[in-house]
This record gives C-alpha cells, structure tokens and sequence, in this order.
C-alpha cells in the first residue's frame, strides 16, 4: 500500500510521517505541493510544520496548492486523507473540515505528551482502536485551538465526528476539548497532535514501563492500511 | 516615491581616493582605533574609500577578528595531542568543527553568542541568534538535527527580568519551531549579575555524511560568485557598532536597526534548498552571511581559497532600493549565504534555487589574483588584498592584572554561614532550593519548544544530555550538554573552565555515550579592563589544560566580550559543550528512575565544599571562598565506569551531581518519572567524614547517581571496584510511596516537591 505525504514550503514532519507509514508496514510516497501529480497513492498524509511560514492564517496558502487541490477532489471521492496538525490547519482552510484554528489560548507554543479518547473507531485512521480507549501521543502547537459555530459543535457531537478529545489537559483552549474531527463518510480525519511521533520506541513520549517508548500513533498508520485492505 | 540618488557622485571610488588622499574618515566612530586606521592606510599605499573602511572596520571589530582573545585560544589548537586529533576532521577556523563519529558520518557543532541583540529586542536578538548558528552548521555541508540554548537572566524577581525571559523563550520558540529543529536541552540560570547583560547563547549541531563536507573556500579562477536567499535591507547595519556615524550620505532611512530581523520560514526553506545544491554538486564553496555580511563572505571566501574576487555590487537584490553601498557591504540581513558556483553547474543550480523559490542573484566570479575588487556600477569602491579583510586583522596582547579584589574575595569562605541545626531546618533548605528559580521546574520554558521534530530525539530536557540519533540503521547516534558555573569562574576562572568542561563531560557520560570534542561560547567583560583579560587568560588557560587532560579537542567557538554594565563585568561565563558518540542510541541512559526496588548509589566521594554553591548563594546569599576541586582522572574514571555500565546495561538511571549537590540531585531523579525513594546518608557522612549540610549540599565533582536494578547489584560493584571509582548504597527506590524519604531528616511527599518545584517559573513569568 503507498501512501503519499505531502511536502509543502516549510513542512516539517514530513519525514517523520514518512517513516511512520513505513514502520506500520505501508510503503511512503514523498509528494510535491507544486505537482497535482499524486503519484495513483492510495492514501495521503498531510504533515505537520508551518507551511508558507503561517502566513495569511495557518494552512491558508498550502490550501492553494496544486497538490491540495487535487487531494480535496479526491477525498471527495474516498480517498484516505490524514492531515497532523499545520495539515489539521490545511485540511480546514480546504474545507474538507469544519471550523477553525486559532492561537492557543495561553498565547504559547505548547509541546508536551498529550493524553487523548479515541472517540470514533469508524473512520479510515482509527479502526484499529477501541472506542473510547485513551492514548498519549506527542502535541506540539501554536495555534491548535479549535473553535467553530456552535451549530456545527452540535452537528459534530450528534454525527459523532470528533474523532479524538482532549483528556486531563486542554492544551489550546480547543472547543468542546476537541483534538480532531472526521468528515461524514470517515476517510478524512485530521487532528493537532501528532501520532507520527509516537511510533517508534525509543523516540515516543515517556510511559509508565520506560522513557520514550510510546507508539500509540502507530495503529493510525496501521488502521489506514487496513482500511485500505478491506476497500 | 524613493529618491533616486544622485550618480556617480555620491560614490567614494577609488580613484577619488586618491584624489582626494586627506580627506576625513569617520574611523572612529566605525569602532577603529587610529593605529588600526593607519595600518588600512599603509596595507592599501592610499586613504581607504568609504566602502573599503566599512569593510575593514568590520571585519576588523572585536566580534569577527577575535583580535582581544587570538593570543589565547591559539592554545586550544597547540595543546594537543595526534591521538586529540584522531575524530577531528575540521578543526577550529572554520564556520564550525566537523567530529568523525564512524560509519562514514560526521556531525559539526558549535555554540555562539548574541548577547547584546537579546538584550535590546530579546525576541529577535534571541530569535536570529538560532537562525545564525544554524546556517554556520549548514555552510559545512550538514542538515542541522538540533537546538540547544544556554540561557542567563538577571534576578528574576526584577521586572526587566521578566521583560527579558519572555522575549528570548519566545524569539527562540518562533525560530527553532518553524525550522523544524528539535530543542533538546540547554540551561537556564538567573543571577543580578547578568541584569544589565544576559547571556543568550545558542548551540546547533548537524550531522553529513564524511563525503557531504563543504568549506568555505572560493579556489577556481572563473567560478562564479552567487549570493542567494533573502533580500538584503537595512536590518543589522551597526550590529558590530556601525552606524553610530551618519555619515555615509544623508538620504535614505537614516536610523538602522542594529538589531537584526529573522524569518525562520526562508531559513528552512534555505536550508532544504543548501542540501540538494550540494547533494547535486553543483557548489565548490559555501558561505553563510551573519556577522558583516557580504563584507565578510566575499574576503573570507577569497581569502580561505587563497584567490580573488571581482564583483558588482549592483547585482545584490535589495529589499530597500535607497541601501548605500557601504551600507550592502555591512547589512547583516539574516537568511543569505553565498555560494561558489563553477560555471558549468549555473544551469543546475539554477533548477534548484528556482524549485525552493529562492531568489539569487550573480555578484561576480573569483579571479587567480590577490584581490578583491567591488564596482558600483562603473566605478571602483573597493579594491584590496581579500586576506588584510578577513585574516590579517590586528591582532593584540592587552594587559592583564590579578583583580584587587581576588583575595578577599577567595578569603571569604562559607564558613562563616551558620548551618542548619536540625531535621526541620534542613528539610526546609532543601525544599526551598528544589523551588529556587536556579533549581525549578524549566518546562515553563521547554514545553514552548518541540522537541520531537526529525523523530530521532533519543534524550532532551531535563535529562543530563540532549541526545541525537543519527543513523536510522544501526542507531548510531550523539550526545550533547553544556555548562558554565559563572560563581566558580568568579572565584577561579582557571579551575572554573576546567569544571564547566569536567561537568559537561559528566553529563554526556552520564546519557552513556563517550565524550569526544569540545565546543565553547567565552562570555566576558571588557578586554579593555586587565583584570577581565586576566579572568580571560586563566580561564582559556583552564579550559585548554583540561582538554589535554581529557583527550578531547576544541574544535570551534566564539568569544563575547563587553559583556559588563557600566564598569561591571559579569562573571567570568566560559559556556561549555561537550560532544558525545553512542554506538546506539537504545542504551542511552535517563536522568531519572523508574523501577521500583533497585540501589541507589552514589559514585565519588564528597567532601565538604560549599564555598561558591547553590546553599550559599541562592540560601544565604554568599559568594566567596574556592570553588570545588576537579580532579579529571577522577572524571574520566567515572565515564569510562558509567560507559562500561550501559554497554552491560546495568544502570537505569543516571544523575549528574552538580549545583545544589545531592539532595538536589536525589530529588530531580525522583521528580523525573515521579517514583520515589528511601535514602539513607549515615554510612557517606561517615565514610567521607562530612556532616549533613555537607552531605546534602556540597557540590564535590566527579560524583553521579545511579540506580541499579538488584540482579545486577553484584556485577555493578565489581566494575566500579575494578576502575577504580569509590561506590556506596545511599537508597532504594520506591514506586509504592510517592515520597522522597531521607533518613533522619524527613520524608517529603513527591506531590509535595512537584509543586514547589513546578510553580516557580509560572508564578514569576506567567
């Protein structure tokens, strides 16, 4: 299974997704933001960063991009999208998400290991989970607080497309704790922190049992392959 | 609309100069002392045109031509030995050293300062100071891997402090995030001592492969001449004391900003778009420009490759059309560096540069000539030997003088603080410096900075070291810490280099790896003060000696002077970094334990030294006495032990004992992962002859703690016993109680400690 992830001016996870998708067993396709070329991937990655440096509004220019465009087209037919935080921003500003992103409410970037609630386990990114299970994978953010119109809030809530809550700490000052969201058909889910950085033992937050060994981000990788599998 | 300006006959040209050979220069007010004026006179046989003196002025200033401390750090380079030099493939000289660490791979590092930037506009001053460093590791050919910064604030209860700590953190949070560098450690200390003057300090280090290296070097007659990357504007003019003159024309924005503007955005961009330039070979030399900029990248180029350079200066892209060209000489515009390009490769570095959108320009092409010449348009401004720019600069012997006050100063033992004499009280001492701004909580600042980008963070803050992996295939990977004792220097700069370098290697020994090289970042008082010359000699003296003594080399640094308000110098600051290789980063040790049940041993001996520590000063508000001994047969013992240990995989954790001694120490490494302990202090009291406040918080060296699990309890004291290094069991650790409990003193309760400890940074800074 090859799954693409994206690379835009000023993009900096975008390796780090790429090793995840290969840890979880899937093959990485790197994708140019100027090429509408998407490579016949079978799922994409939007990666972390500060795309365009944040100018104009987080997300708001890689929006534009020719790669974007051709990934929004396609999501709307069901291809796979995961966009990790500045590509939680992207997916947003592309509409593919509801809502908004705006400075954390503390007026800080905040980086620290964040515990989650998986609270979908339909969608493309999360099948592997079980509902309600709670993980702890790295956030790193300047502006991660999520808000939208409180009609959306309660379309999201009653649709069940917060996919991911906040748990003991909001970090950001995100509405209704949420962490991330999926669209109504589940292939598309983005969300602030970053499972690509607990993939790996060693080089993951800390746990209970030992330093740096959490891999919780894995399964989403893992789901997307499954997914995959079964369509 | 902008002025057009009035052309040519603005221009100081070289041929006005030598019409006009007596014509009055603004040398002075350029930072130049008139032997210095007169020397740029006898070097060029004529007056120097205005664009020839900004150039010699700065690159002759103290910041580029190290002219007060070249005498000195000479030394780090004679002293020593074939087998120092073994790793070193770029020593110092160059933008930074380059460290063979085995496998075909390399790393380069190095730690430089921007103090006085930070303290007029901390957030750019700090923000540019990471930009800065982080090109000098790219201009050798390296992605970049990490950040680290070294931090020193004033009191903290001060407002200005708070003005200060906010900018920095932010201006470094900006920068080192939107590149996509991990943060993974640093220091951060607050004394009224650096009120007037904080150190702001920043460390990168970049990994290639031995085959990526680049130098900075223009060698072919014919190449051409590329500078590339952001505009140049008025951003940084004066940023080495320049533009206190108005002298150079009286149009066009009159008052620079000295302080330099970064954008983080078009360093990463520049960064991705330097690593394919050089992976497609189309670059024979690279420069980055930092300190004055084009002035220094065209002559040091030149000058390294042993050639000349012919260039128009009217090709520099300009970001303000009304720039004068003494002004584009010493803009410090940040995100620019220049390349050496040989024409047949124009056309593929071209495809580059145009695929990142950066935007370049050809300045002109290096010549097999010894000189370097700039026209303006069709009038010559510059015209000198590239080598008298860059190189050949003044260099001085200042005097030095034993300061006045040393004796009395070393005369003025701790002794004289009247110790705890009970359990309460002593508790209470430890609880109040385990909260001390000095020895808080820092993720107030370190959870503004990611340290997960790149995903091969194998150790950051607040463990000992930061550590890197390197190679993803076999783990290979570095370590990195920084220290500086400024109250020990002050005391002592000669044993107090030698302990800043003894700890930082502490440190890297501590994660597991084997320290192999040295960087340094020497933060002083003016040289013009003797007494701050000989603070400057003793501690290079110090630092040199203890490199020799522990085989590793200096391969890179910087040197700060002027750091003093009024006639008040600082302490004598010698930041130093030690660089440690690990052979897989899945051993590298944490500073903290996590098992329940396993010893707690403490290695070395203590004795009772509390002249110039935490208890006295940040307690009892006392500086004075001799700082602690090093002895670094003891340190290198100690490494080799703890290297030995975590090839065998018998210690789970390590904690350096330094600054607020052991109490402090057994506290961070249950803070850690928030598991307890049981600790016991009779038998060391005993054994070394202390008494408790000695035992809780003397900081003797060459001590570390550890926890063993039980298993390997009999193993573990055969090592240390065989190399030598004195061992006793202090504690065990205790995951049940969440509680810190030492022996006849008290038992403090972990949730306890965390909110002293945690709630003094937000409560000064938020």
């Amino acid at each position: 299974m090859r799954i693409g992830v994206i690379t835009y001016p000023g993009t900096l996870d975008d390796r780090d997704a790429q090793r995840a998708v290969r840890l979880a067993g899937g093959t990485p396709v790197p994708l140019w933001h100027a090429d509408d070329d998407l490579k016949k991937v079978d799922a994409v990655v939007l990666p972390g960063g500060f795309s365009y440096g944040d100018y104009l509004r987080c997300g708001a220019i890689a929006a534009q991009a020719p790669a974007t465009k051709e990934v929004i087209r396609l999501a709307e037919k069901g291809l796979p999208v995961l966009g990790i935080c500045n590509g939680f921003q992207v997916l947003v500003e592309s509409h593919l998400l509801p809502g908004g992103l705006i400075r954390n409410e503390k007026q800080h970037f905040v980086c620290r290991d964040q515990k989650l609630r998986v609270e979908n386990v339909n969608t493309a990114w999360t099948n592997l989970f079980e509902k309600d299970e709670e993980i702890t994978i790295p956030l790193k953010n300047g502006e991660g607080g999520y808000i939208a119109h409180e009609e959306t809030l309660k379309m999201l809530e009653a649709e069940n497309r917060v996919v991911f809550r906040y748990l003991d700490v909001n970090p950001n000052g995100s509405m209704n704790d949420i962490a991330g969201l999926t669209n109504e058909r589940g292939n598309v889910v983005g969300l602030m922190p970053h499972p690509e950085h607990a993939v790996e033992p060693g080089f993951g937050p800390d746990t209970e049992v030992a330093t740096r060994s959490g891999i919780d981000g894995l399964k989403f990788f893992q789901s997307a392959l499954k997914a995959l599998v079964n369509s | 609309m902008l002025k057009k300006k009035s052309e040519p006959s603005g221009v100081d040209t070289v041929e006005s100069a030598a019409q006009d050979p007596e014509k009055e220069q603004p040398w002075k007010e350029l930072g130049l002392k008139e032997d210095e004026y007169q020397s740029i006179r006898e070097i060029l046989g004529r007056r120097p045109t205005s664009s020839e003196l900004a150039m010699y002025s700065v690159m002759w200033s103290e910041h580029c031509s190290y002219k007060s401390s070249k005498i000195y750090l000479r030394q780090f380079g004679e002293k020593v030995t074939e087998e120092m030099k073994e790793h070193l493939m770029v020593g110092m000289g160059e933008n930074a050293g380059v460290v063979d660490i085995g496998e075909g791979l390399a790393v380069t590092f190095k730690v430089e300062s921007h103090n006085h930037p930070s303290y007029i506009e901390p957030f750019q001053g700090a923000a540019t100071g990471v930009g800065g460093i982080v090109r000098d590791i790219l201009s050798m050919g390296a992605r970049p891997v990490a950040v680290m910064d070294q931090l020193r604030f004033g009191a903290p209860e001060k407002a200005d402090t708070a003005r200060v700590v906010h900018g920095v953190v932010d201006g470094i949070s900006f920068y080192g995030n939107c590149l996509g560098l991990p943060n993974i450690g640093g220091e951060t200390v607050f004394d009224a001592v650096y009120q007037g003057n904080p150190l702001v300090n920043a460390l990168s280090i970049g990994a290639l492969k031995h085959e990526d290296l680049q130098l900075a070097k223009a060698s072919n007659a014919g190449d051409l001449v590329i500078l590339f990357g952001a505009r140049t504007g008025a951003d940084g003019i004066g940023g080495v004391s320049v533009l206190a003159s108005e002298t150079f024309g009286d149009e066009g924005p009159t008052k620079r900003p000295a302080v330099q503007v970064g954008d983080p955005f078009a360093e990463k961009v520049l960064i991705e778009c330097c690593l394919e330039l050089y992976h497609s070979g189309v670059v024979a030399g690279i420069q980055d420009l930092g300190g004055a900029g084009i002035s220094c990248a065209t002559s040091e180029l030149a000058s390294n490759g042993g050639m000349g350079m012919k260039i128009q200066l009217k090709n520099v892209l300009l970001r303000d059309e009304s720039l004068t060209p003494e002004e584009i000489l010493m803009s410090e515009s940040q995100e620019r560096m220049c390349a050496i390009v040989p024409r047949k490769h124009l056309k593929g570095f071209e495809k580059i540069v145009n695929k990142w959108e950066v935007e370049y320009s050809v300045l002109g092409e290096v010549i097999n000539e010894d000189r370097l010449y700039i026209d303006w348009g069709d009038e010559e401004i510059v015209n000198v030997p590239p080598r008298t720019v860059a190189h050949d600069g003044p260099v001085y012997n200042r005097p030095v003088a034993y300061p006045k006050h040393q004796d009395a100063l070393n005369a003025d033992t701790s002794a004289s603080i009247k110790r705890a004499e009970n359990s309460t009280e002593l508790a209470a001492q430890l609880m109040q410096l385990i909260a001390s701004p000095n020895h808080a909580d820092k993720s107030w600042i370190t959870s503004q900075y990611d340290r997960y980008v790149l995903g091969n963070t194998a150790l950051a803050q607040p463990d000992d070291g930061g550590m890197i992996r390197i190679s993803e295939d076999t783990g290979l990977g570095v370590a990195l810490a920084t220290d500086a004792n400024g109250k020990y220097c002050y005391l002592d700069p000669y044993e107090g280099a030698r302990q800043a370098l003894a700890e930082a290697y502490r440190n890297v020994a501590a994660t597991g790896a084997v320290p192999r090289a040295v960087t340094n970042c020497l933060n002083f008082g003016s040289p013009e003060n003797p007494e701050v010359m000989w603070q400057f000699k003793q501690a290079t003296a110090g630092l040199a000696d203890a490199c020799q003594e522990l085989g590793i080399p200096v391969t890179g640094g910087n040197v700060s002077f002027y750091n003093q308000t009024g006639d008040t110098a600082i302490y004598p600051t010698p930041v130093v970094g030690v660089l440690g290789v690990i052979d897989d980063v899945a051993r590298r040790i944490p500073s903290g334990w996590q098992d329940d049940g396993n010893n707690i041993y403490l290695l070395g001996t203590t004795a009772d030294e509390l002249d110039g520590s935490a208890w006295a000063k940040d307690l009892h508000n006392h500086l004075g006495g001799k700082p602690p001994k090093v002895d670094l047969n003891k340190e290198k013992q100690l490494a080799e032990l703890l290297h030995g240990a975590s090839m065998q995989g018998l210690v789970e954790a390590a904690h350096d004992v330094s600054e607020g001694g052991l109490g402090v120490a057994i506290l961070e490494a249950a803070l850690r992962f928030n598991v307890g302990a049981r600790v016991w202090l009779g038998e060391l009291m005993e054994r070394d002859g202390i008494d408790v406040t000695a035992a809780l918080f003397s900081e003797s060296q060459s001590r570390v703690i550890v926890s063993v699990g039980r298993e390997d309890d009999v193993k573990f004291q055969a090592l240390c016993e065989a190399r030598g290094v004195p061992v006793l069991r202090i504690g065990v650790t205790d995951k049940e109680n969440a509680s810190v409990e030492i022996k006849d003193i008290a038992t403090l309760e972990l949730s306890e400690i965390r909110m002293a400890w945690s709630e003094t940074m937000p409560r000064l800074f938020s």
